[in-house]
């Protein structure tokens, strides 16, 4: 029974991770019906700026916050310089932009920091009052900021002006222009935003899972899983996916597969969910006129 | 009689079609105009090419006296311009609340806009009582009634609108060009009216248009155009 | 391409003899580029079909490559199967698992497809170093294989021999896809792509067709493992990460899809263009790879097969609009 608190709750803890991946995917989708293949990447680089930084001597939390603003412009960036373009290309074209940005931040990775594995800071100290044999510091630590993240960004949805524009500019792009919406500076935002969570699921999941150019691979996979397990059209039915997909990784590794063969997990809640409940728990069912 | 929108000229298309050719219309400050037509005549496309929501347009927009063709849609609508398009273009995951509040997304005064959320509801009650109800679920009427009441969200000097009559019954028609009436009268808000139901715009309206294939074939006040035989027998079915 | 049908034999005759000529005329090294080059352009058509004519997205095909490959290697290191015979028995393994799981892939669309095939891609290397299957795939050592002899004591050594055998395989495949791709079936294929709902209505078996284009699609890309392992003599599971999948598909979109000549074009690209930007950058290479990608999709969407076939139509017809007025956006308009 111990071990399986132990690994519910940090199948929480990693669950955060994926339910902040998962609402990055879900809040661009939302905006352009185009899956962001490079999210993972792009966090990933966002992890490797944090560490530069680090590295250089700034205080952590210092460092974090210039990552996230860091993230932020480059998710603004990308969208009007990259992806713009090809907008509304067919899906294949923007898949392999996706793919070639994928690429780049990869190898650009690699080109700088290097293969090999580093280790990245916790902010919580391992002997601190929070932790117990359940949960590592850092495992409290980790669900704390994905939630406190995942709360703000749900109030800036729901109570700001400019939350409001970003919905309506992803729901109906026509009448938002009508209403005098800039609906293109909606989508930087929209992927400024997902840029800045990225940052967050990077450098909250370093810790445990080390800092190398493939490290976020994975947790990609997991996070299209929980997108797709919450509902592609609902951001906080896919972070809420993120949290059980987490759990049901982990108890699957300890019960039923075995720990090496747990990214399989992820193909079959990837898989099971597209065939028996597309729209995901909450989603809701889209009926496409023919 | 001051023109606050004229269009001289305009050509627009989608591709290689060529919906409008040379399209001039004038609409009187203060007034009520309508643009009739049948299906496929190039109506709501001559909305679009006012807000500058076509791909392929030219010509001349002026709104009041100034040319706005060229302008972006969005600051279009900074002018004073609100577009009710066809199809009401509701938001209809978001609440009537939220449709209104971005009606005045572009509006600096925050006191002006809450007011206008009351006056906006007073036309509409129906609206008030669905307040945080989302607009997905309201009737067809009501979405249009929530349609109108967003642009009028803008304080807008021109109010342009597409079919507002589409697939409601008659009843709820009356009921909304009686409210439009109104809102004309004492927002002084100049209207577009685009329609298809020729006999409830032209009760409506001061002055018409006719559009036929693109091009504008007839205009006049709405008693004239209403009287006249050839309009009568295709338009007004007597 | 022309319509004068002279002119194509004579076309097609001087590829032949071009092609049967190369491996006397390079090094050994650069035969073998040319041999995979062979290669890739069977996974491509492969994947064309799937992609390209019929519409269905798949970002997983290297499961299938590994699939292939793997059959082999297992054949030949644990049976007394020659290896030429793996090949068509790995082709046959290929069909069948494409056709598997061409069955739950008719629930799926366009991106939800891809992601299924991707998060199939992403699981390969890890289900193929599971520790139950070690007896069979060698875990995550693998599976080394032994250079095939050039039969008969041919005049030409082994890396000949092998660009030969590719060649032989990859010609009455290609004569296939085309034939499969003229006829009926082919209108079929691009109907279900186009508008499955009117194909249907029109009394075509959708899920027959979709479920065997997976299967034939998949056939053909385990052929290409199959004798990708032969060539390089070696199976792991970390030869079959995710980027192979995407290196195809990226092939197919760079060489043009729904383009038989594409899955050429895009083998070649595949095959040098890493090189190439190895060169241009020594440290990192997939960096210049993917501005390459990005700046194709900006420049020649339709691939270099599309390209081909703009600048031919521009040249016959000049003074025919060649440019399609821009159509509308589906952010803006419907017609009115």
């Amino acid at each position: 029974m111990d071990t399986f608190l132990h690994q519910v709750l940090s199948g929480l803890a990693t669950g955060g991770i994926y339910a902040s991946i998962a609402l990055a995917l879900v809040m661009i989708y939302q905006a352009t019906h185009h899956m962001n293949f490079a999210q993972g990447e792009l966090a990933m680089f966002s992890t490797y700026i944090a560490w530069t930084l680090i590295d250089a001597g700034m205080p952590y939390w210092l460092a974090f916050v210039a990552t996230l603003i860091l993230s932020f412009i480059a998710g603004v960036l990308i969208e009007r310089i990259i992806v713009r373009p090809i907008e509304n290309s067919p899906v294949l074209t923007v898949v392999t932009v996706f793919v070639g940005l994928l690429f780049i931040l990869n190898s650009m990775a690699g080109f700088i920091y290097g293969y090999t594995i580093k280790s990245f800071p916790s902010p919580f100290p391992s002997d601190a009052w929070y932790g117990s044999s359940y949960m590592s510091p850092h495992e409290v630590g980790m669900i704390v900021v994905t939630l406190a993240m995942l709360a703000l960004v749900y109030l800036f949805f729901r109570f700001t002006p400019l939350g409001l524009a970003m919905r309506a500019a992803a729901q109906n792009p026509i009448s938002s222009r009508l209403v005098g919406i800039r609906v293109g500076w909606m989508l930087a935002l929209g992927w400024g935003l997902a840029g800045t969570i990225g940052a967050v699921a990077g450098m909250m999941a370093a810790p445990i899972v080390y800092l190398d150019p493939t490290m976020m691979d994975g947790v990609l996979l997991y996070g299209f899983a929980a997108a797709l397990l919450g509902g592609i059209n609902n951001p906080w039915g896919a972070a809420t996916g993120g949290f059980l997909v987490g759990v049901l990784e982990n108890l699957a590794g300890a019960y039923v597969v075995g720990t090496e063969i747990k990214l399989s997990v992820a193909l079959v809640i990837i898989v099971g969910v597209l065939l028996l409940r597309p729209s995901g728990l909450f989603g809701r069912a889209l009926v496409t006129r023919v | 009689m001051t023109a606050i929108l004229a269009t001289h000229n305009l050509d627009a298309g989608y591709g290689p079609t060529q919906v409008l050719s040379g399209l001039s219309l004038e609409v009187e400050e203060g007034g009520i105009t309508a643009l009739l037509g049948a299906n496929g005549a190039g109506k709501t496309t001559t909305l679009r090419a006012i807000c500058n929501m076509m791909t392929r347009s030219t010509g001349e927009v002026r709104f009041a006296g100034a040319r706005i063709d060229g302008k972006a849609t969005e600051d279009i609508v900074r002018l004073g311009i609100a577009h009710v398009p066809d199809g009401r273009g509701t938001f209809t995951g978001l609440t009537v609340e939220e449709n209104l509040r971005l009606g005045a997304y572009t509006r600096r005064d925050r006191d002006g806009a809450a007011q206008d959320m009351a006056r906006v509801l007073g036309y509409f009650p129906r609206l008030a009582e669905r307040r945080r109800q989302q607009a997905g679920t309201l009737s067809g009427g009501e979405q249009q009634m929530l349609a109108i009441a967003r642009a009028l969200m803008l304080r807008p000097r021109l109010l342009l609108l597409d079919e507002p009559s589409f697939g409601l019954a008659p009843i709820l028609v009356q009921e909304i060009f009686s409210i439009l009436r109104a809102i004309n009268r004492d927002e002084r808000a100049s209207m577009l009216l685009v329609e298809q139901n020729a006999n409830m715009a032209l009760q409506l309206a001061d002055h018409a248009y006719l559009i036929e294939t693109g091009r504008i074939v007839m205009h006049g006040s709405s008693a004239e155009i209403g009287n006249d035989e050839s309009v009568r027998r295709s338009y007004l079915g007597y | 391409m022309t319509d004068n049908p002279t002119l194509r034999w004579a076309g097609l005759a001087v590829l032949a003899v071009g092609l049967v000529v190369l491996p006397f005329l390079l090094s050994s090294y650069h035969v073998f580029q040319a041999t995979m080059v062979i290669d890739y352009a069977i996974v491509l058509l492969g994947l064309n079909i799937l992609v390209g004519f019929n519409g269905q997205i798949s970002l997983g095909h290297g499961a299938f490559y590994a699939i292939g490959a793997y059959t082999t290697a297992i054949l030949v290191s644990q049976t007394d199967i020659p290896y030429w015979a793996t090949i068509p028995i790995a082709g046959a393994v290929c069909l069948g698992a494409g056709y598997v799981f061409g069955l739950p892939a008719l629930r799926l669309e366009g991106l939800y497809l891809a992601l299924a095939t991707f998060a199939l891609a992403v699981a390969t290397p890890q289900l193929l170093k599971y520790r139950l299957l070690e007896g069979w795939t060698g875990g995550v050592q693998g599976i080394t294989l032994v250079k095939p002899d050039p039969p008969l004591h041919l005049p030409i050594n082994a890396d000949q021999w092998l660009y030969f055998l590719c060649l032989v395989i990859a010609v009455p495949l290609y004569v296939i896809g085309w034939n499969l791709l003229r006829a009926r079936t082919g209108r079929a294929l691009v109907a279900i792509r186009d508008h499955p709902t009117a194909a249907a209505a029109m009394g075509i078996n959708t899920a027959f067709y979709k479920t065997s284009t997976f299967g034939i699609s998949a056939m053909f890309t385990g052929i290409g493992g199959a004798l990708g392992a032969i060539v390089t003599q070696y199976v792991a599971p970390d030869s079959f990460p995710i980027f192979l999948s995407l290196f195809f598909m990226v092939g197919i979109v760079v060489g043009g899809v729904a383009s038989i000549a594409g899955a050429v074009f895009g083998a070649i690209f595949i095959e040098f263009v890493p090189n190439v930007a190895s060169e241009i950058s020594d440290a990192a290479p997939w960096a210049i790879y993917g501005v390459f990608l990005i700046g194709c999709m900006y420049v020649m969407p339709r691939g270099v097969a599309g390209l081909i076939r703009t600048l031919a139509e521009r040249a016959r017809q000049p003074q025919a609009e060649t440019k399609q007025a821009k159509t509308l956006s589906p952010r803006g308009e419907r017609a009115g």
